[in-house]
């Protein structure tokens, strides 16, 4: 049996923090029109008692009920976020109960930000090619703004949160989700990082000091914190090399791309990287202006999106790379 | 290859907040009004883009003119 992807919904959360808020809260970058070229003018943001899972049920539900999926035909359900209910259980445990989906059905969190949705494919197109399912459920889902220190202007500009159902399923013949190239660069995993809470350091009173970077960006070890330049230089020199990568590894080549989603970190990052990697605009799909970069759920939001408006058509191929902390990256192609 | 001016003009249209003919070689880029993380962004794509030149954090730290960045900028090339 070949792995496919069937069907895509999203969710966002209902509070919206607009570019005239943030310009209220930051006056000094009202002025900065370099910001536009970031692409986004607001973001959904999760409210203080809503979790990642609290979103990754809403967007499922959408998914059962747009594309008339039955739950009862789950049998995986994977959960790919940073953010998670407990430390014990799993929190793609809960859902399962929360979905009230079949109890034959196995379920797995997966911790990872940007790169997520395609690890989360490959394990799908595993679970699915080698395991006998037929129905894997893949949720991905941010609620990461409850991580940004509130003067930390860059993250809170660029970031949103919300959550995407995507269902990869068996089908006999056609290949519908095509081979992957990852890697992993962990000696530079404190460029996207929230040092303090766990394991290697514990909460303590010094993890609430807060740091100014030169740009006035204010964060502390307790919060989230990203070395934007570093990030940039990252996404620059790798993603046309993965791109490079998957194309040799497919035996493809661009032409034979009708899309290519990025992840959507932000438009002039992902404007810069495109350009370098020579991909056609007219390939590109960017969904970035009304919600921000909301972490793995950007790619398959940026799909669904391509998909309503018609840019993106039933047996297209889209090639999707995704990128992020870890530092973390994927790429593979997807035949709708 | 571009001279110091011609490498000032050029990074200063990519600054959309300045108009032409604001700054010089010597100008310190950070007195810039505005100047932000995204200005910084900015140089790092347009060093990457006209001269296949990856900048660092660091690098940029370690310069402060448009002809200090020119020449560090040079300087990789060669090196």
């Amino acid at each position: 049996m070949k792995a496919y992807v069937k069907a895509i919904s999203y969710h966002l959360p209902e509070q919206v923090f607009s570019n005239e808020e943030f310009f209220r809260l930051f006056p000094e970058s009202r002025d900065n029109v370099n910001l536009r070229k970031l692409g986004i003018s607001k973001r959904h943001i999760v409210s203080p008692n809503e979790t990642a899972s609290d979103l990754a049920v809403k967007s499922a539900l959408k998914l059962f009920e747009e594309h008339a999926v039955n739950k009862e035909d789950i049998d995986f359900i994977l959960f790919c976020s940073t953010e998670f209910d407990h430390h014990i259980p799993t929190t793609a445990c809960l859902i399962q109960g929360r979905l009230g989906v079949s109890t034959h059905c196995g379920a797995l969190d997966l911790n990872l930000g940007c790169s997520g949705y395609v690890y989360g494919l490959s394990l799908a197109k595993g679970l699915v090619e080698t395991s006998g399912c037929k129905n894997v459920l893949l949720l991905t889902a941010s609620s990461g703004t409850k991580t940004l220190h509130p003067k930390d202007k860059s993250s809170r500009y660029l970031f949103g949160d919300g959550a995407a159902a995507t269902l990869i399923s068996s089908r006999p013949e056609q290949d519908g989700i095509g081979v992957f190239v990852f890697g992993t660069d962990g000696k530079r995993g404190d460029k996207i990082i929230i040092r303090d809470g766990l394991g290697r350091y514990p909460l303590t009173s010094g993890s609430m000091t807060d740091t100014a970077d030169e740009y006035g960006n204010i964060t502390n070890h307790a919060s989230f914190y990203m070395n934007g330049q570093s990030v940039f230089n990252f996404g620059l020199r790798i993603v046309p090399a993965v791109i490079g990568e998957l194309l040799a590894k497919s035996g493809m080549s661009m032409d034979d791309m009708d899309h290519v989603v990025f992840h959507q970190t932000n438009q002039f990052m992902n404007d810069t990287i495109r350009e370098k990697a020579n991909i056609p605009v007219s390939k590109f799909i960017s969904y970035l202006e009304p919600c921000g970069n909301t972490a793995s759920s950007s790619i398959p939001i940026a799909l669904y999106e391509g998909m309503v408006s018609g840019r993106i058509s039933t047996g297209n191929t889209a090639m999707l790379v995704a990128f992020g902390s870890g530092l973390s990256w994927a790429a593979t192609t997807i035949k709708l | 290859m571009m001279t110091t001016e011609e490498f000032t003009k050029a990074l200063e249209a990519e600054f959309e907040d300045i108009a032409p003919g604001t700054v010089t070689p010597d100008t310190d880029y950070r007195t810039i009004k505005g100047w932000s993380s995204m200005h910084a962004l900015i140089v790092i794509a347009f060093a990457d883009a006209q001269f296949d030149v990856l900048l660092t954090g660091s690098d940029l730290k370690s310069t402060n003119t448009f002809r200090e960045l020119h020449q560090l900028i040079q300087e990789k090339i060669t090196a």
